[in-house]
Formats: structure tokens, sequence, C-alpha cells
């Protein structure tokens, strides 16, 4: 009896084991297999990393540009096609190969231009971006890879551009410009494309330009419109000639406020390096004191005659007042980056956390909630039973004001006084709604809160499976 | 009204680069100025938007009497610091355009 019990037993736990063998042995396939990828990931990140990073430590590094005076066979053979254009010719292609082209920004507009500047033969490409690779980008940022996601822009469009012509010497710089190294790294350049997305950074760069006498050819897009003027070349004005004010930060939107369809800004960036091949080879710049808008919506290319150099401009008249670089933070009150900042307008009474607005939907609290993004956003993602009042619409007489209302109106039945929750992507823009809101709902029994960090915050803290944007 | 905007002057106001979102999304308005004894300048015509084009928030597009920095005004295709800016006067059919500049990139 005893001997077969203990058999049974052994049984039981030889198919245990077997089991417990067979699920440690895929544990132990799966753990290789994912080193593997690791491996492999961080060979192709060294790779890439092949080439050095510069930045404010090793600024005085970088590899001068060797001067030709004649094409080689493998260049006149690569070239051929754009070398019979009269306008270019042996001449122009040999200037564009002696040229220095410094990009700034490695996104929508720097990659397009970097791609086209590479494959005609520029001589020395340095990019600048202090930023990594993220999935939001590559729509429009078209030379990064899905398995370049956080990698440095800067190494990013340095492999790229070394797969199309590796004859091209390119140099990564993975730093942003400021006012104490802007002027170094310039100064190593001939010509400087603005493809930076922050008013700071675009005033920094003109002053930086009209200090060295380098062209600025600049460029800019947002939703379906783009623009581009070249600046401080061939007489015409510099940036500051035409906005000698910065415009009010609250007048600024950036691409991810916005929105932008990432062909726009790849248009608007193929044209700048049109113009910088033409500054190069020596044919000129078409858009010096002319604005190019172009409208995606409408399909249409203007051109505006601007105004000529100001006789008084503080940096590129005859008697300038600003003669070194200066704080452009400061000057234009707003970071020198594109990210959306966040606002904190209302105080801690007024707002609560995601948490605790997590533990009023899981208890039931009888409460409204008020989501004040664009219809559009509220298609991508939303929380149940919401009313969707758009932040411009929040405070005036129309149809949803009228649905909040109702909605308190059958509550105050339930409660003394029905909470209003109000929620945004970021937690900015529900801040301003709150304030309108308590204002004009003053004589109802009604609180009404924002729930700090919005949407964004709820996917990070609650539930990760809902969509970030 | 309808005999006044016929003997008005005829003008067209174009609105880019985002400023047409002050104006209900509409980027090109035909409108008609009343006859007046002063000379219709952009400086009256800004007025006159203010108080019938512009839809909401008027300090991201007027700064003062002017228009905010970061918009350029063009008067037919040219921009308006060749023409006298705000003491420009308008003509018949003048096309009149408001730029934002964009910074996105």
């Amino acid at each position: 009896m005893d001997a077969h019990t203990s058999s049974t037993c052994d049984m039981d736990e030889l198919v245990e084991l077997r089991r417990n063998l067979e699920e440690k042995s895929l544990e132990v396939d799966r753990l290789r297999q994912k080193l593997k990828l690791y491996e492999e990931h961080d060979k192709r990140h060294k790779a890439m990393l092949d080439c050095e990073l510069i930045n404010d430590n090793n600024l005085h590094t970088i590899p001068h540009l060797s001067v030709i005076s004649k094409l080689e066979n493998s260049s006149i053979a690569r070239h051929s096609r754009q070398l019979i254009l009269p306008e270019i010719g042996v001449k122009g292609q040999i200037s564009i190969a002696n040229t220095s082209v410094l990009i700034v920004g490695a996104g929508g507009l720097g990659c397009p231009s970097a791609i086209y500047l590479a494959a005609a033969g520029i001589g020395r490409l340095g990019i600048v971006d202090y930023d990594e690779v993220e999935l939001s980008n590559l729509h429009r940022q078209v030379l990064h890879t899905e398995d370049r996601i956080g990698i440095e822009k800067s190494a990013s469009v340095t492999t790229a551009i070394k797969g199309l012509n590796s004859s091209v010497v390119c140099i990564p710089y993975h730093m942003s410009l400021n006012s104490s190294n802007a002027i170094q790294v310039i100064q190593q350049y001939d010509i400087v494309l603005d493809c930076t997305d922050n008013v700071a950074t675009r005033y920094l760069l003109n002053d930086a330009c009209v200090l060295t006498g380098k062209p600025l050819v600049s460029g800019s897009a947002l939703r379906f419109e783009g623009q581009v003027t070249v600046y401080n070349t061939q007489d015409g004005p510099c940036y500051r000639c035409l906005f000698p004010i910065p415009p009010p930060p609250e007048t600024v939107t950036n691409c991810s406020d916005g929105g932008v369809l990432g062909v726009v800004p790849g248009i608007i960036g193929c044209i700048q390096a049109l113009e910088t091949l033409k500054i190069a080879s020596g044919i000129g710049a078409s858009y010096c004191q002319k604005l190019l808008v172009f409208d995606g919506i409408d399909g249409t290319f203007r051109t505006i005659k601007l105004r000529s150099k100001k006789k008084n401009c503080v940096v590129c008249s005859e008697n300038p007042t600003i003669t070194q670089l200066i704080d452009y933070e400061q000057f234009c009150g707003s970071k020198a980056t594109d990210k959306s900042k966040t606002v904190k307008l209302l105080s801690n009474e007024n707002r609560i956390s995601v948490e605790n607005y997590a533990n009023i939907v899981k208890e039931k609290h009888y409460h409204v909630l008020v989501d004040v993004r664009t219809p559009c956003e509220m298609d991508i993602c939303q929380l149940p039973n919401t009313i969707n009042i758009p932040i411009t619409e929040v405070g005036k007489n129309n149809d949803n004001m009228h649905k909040l209302k109702t909605a308190i109106d059958k509550l105050t039945d339930q409660v003394q006084t029905v909470p209003v929750y109000v929620v945004c992507r970021l937690g900015n823009d529900s801040q301003s709604a709150v304030q309108i809101l308590q204002e004009m709902l003053s004589d109802l029994p009604v609180t009404i809160k924002d729930i700090r960090g919005g949407l964004v915050q709820w996917a990070k803290k609650i539930d990760p499976e809902f969509p970030q944007y | 009204m309808a005999a006044s905007s016929q003997t008005g002057m005829s003008i067209t106001l174009e609105f880019s680069g985002g400023a047409e979102l002050l104006f209900g999304k509409v980027k090109k308005h035909h409108i008609s100025l009343d006859e007046s004894t002063t000379a219709w300048t952009i400086k009256k015509l800004l007025i006159w938007v203010k108080d019938n084009l512009l839809k909401e928030r008027p300090e991201l597009f007027l700064q003062g009497e002017t228009v905010r920095p970061g918009i350029l005004v063009l008067v037919n295709d040219a921009d308006w610091e060749l023409l006298g800016e705000l003491e420009y006067e308008i003509k018949e059919n003048d096309n009149i355009v408001f730029i934002s500049t964009l910074h996105g990139g």
C-alpha cells in the first residue's frame, strides 16, 4: 500500500517535474531571444554612433572640409544629370562640393533638406538637434526609422546621409544652440538652414548669422501651411528687420498642439534645400527679400515682396545696438524648444488628481465630466460619459453649454452640490475652462475642478491602454 | 444699407498662417466699405475688422491700434511697409492679406 502510494506520488512528481522543466526551458528560450534582440539593437546603435557626436565639450574637434578644384570620375558619374545643367555645370558642382551647410533642427524640415543637400553632393553637413527620435516624429521626420527610436536625431540623420552619399562629411551635434556656443558653431559653415520649431532659436540664429555674415535659409510649417524666406544675403533684410518684436508667446502654436501634415514640412524643407544649392552654386537665392507662402489646402504658392533692410535694425543696420548674442528665451518670453509647457492657473483646491478622479468613477459618485478638447481630438479617445465643450466654446451661449446645465440640473435632486470635473489632453486648457465656468455658473450649486495633467496623466497612471497622442 | 454697400468700396481681405482661426476659419472675405468722408486707411480698416469680422480673442490679432507682432500685412502682394503701413489709403479692389508667421518645424 505504502509502496503503491509512494509510486503514485513519484508519478505525480515526475509529471510536475517534466512540466516544470519544459516551462523553464521555454523561459530560457525566451530570455535568449530577448538577449539576442537587445544585443542586435546595441550593435546597431553602436554602428550608428560610429560617428563622434559633437557637444559643448568637443566643439573644436569637427573635421575640416578639404577644398577640391576638380571633380573625380565617380563624382562626375554620380552628379551627371545636374552637371549638364548649364546653370550648375562643373563650376557650380565644385562650389557645391566646397560648401559647408549647417542644418539646425533634424525634424520635419531638417530631414528633407539634409537628404537633398547630401544627394546633390554638398561638401560638409552639420546637423544640430538636442532631441531623440520618438514614434510621433516619424510621420514627418522621414529620415528617422522605427529601429532608431530613442537614438539621437543628429546621429540618425547622419546614418541616413551616409547611406545615400558616403562622400559627404556629416557632423552630428547632439546639443542645443544658445548664445554661448552658436557663434563658434556657425563660424565653421557657409550657409545656415533654420529648420527649428521655436521663436527663441529663430532670433538666436538670425543674430548669429548677421554677426558672422552667413545667409540664413529659413523655413517653417504648421497644419497645412508653410513659409520660406532667405535672410541676410544679397543685401536683403534680416529676420529682425521684418519682426523687430517677438510675437506674444500665447499667439505661437507648436506642431504638437496645432498639428501638421508630414508632407507640408517636406515640401518646405525641399525648397530650403533648393535655395541653399542655388546660393552654393552661385545662382543666388530667389526668396531673398521675399516670402513664399504655401497653402496645402488651397494648393497655392504665393510669393510676397517684403520690405528692404531696415535702416535702424538693431542688429543688421550700420549702427547696431546688438553686437553680441543676448538671452533669447528672455527676449521672447518662451523656451527654446517646442515642447508643450504646463501652466498653473488654479490653486490646488480647484484641482484633483487622476487617481482621485479614478476613485470617483469607481465608487460611482455623482458628477459631471466636461472635456474641452476639439471634436477631432475627441474622436481619437475619450473617457466615458463626457460632455464635450471645445475650449473656444466654453462660456458661450451654445448647445454644449446648454447640455452641461441640463446635466447639472438633473443631479441637483441627488446631491446638494454637483461636482463638475474638467479634463483636456495636458491639463492646461482645462484650467482656463474651470476659471470661465466658475464665473459663469456661480449661481448654480456646483463645485468645478480640473483634472491635473489631463488625459496624458490618465494614460500614464490609471489606464495604460488609453491612447496617447 | 444695401444702397450704401453698392456705392461703397469693394475689397478682399485674406487671413492665413492661423490668423483665419480668429475669423470663423474663413480665409477669404469679400467686403464692402461704406462711403465715408474720411479716407479708408488700414488704421480705420483694422477698427472695422475688429467690430465686424473678428470672432474671438482680439488680443491675438491686434495690439493697440495696429496688428500684433508676428503678423505681416500685405497690400496686393506687397509688404505694407513699402506703402505707408497704417496710413495707406485703401483703393477699390485692393487685396489685403494678414499672415501670421509660422514657427513650427
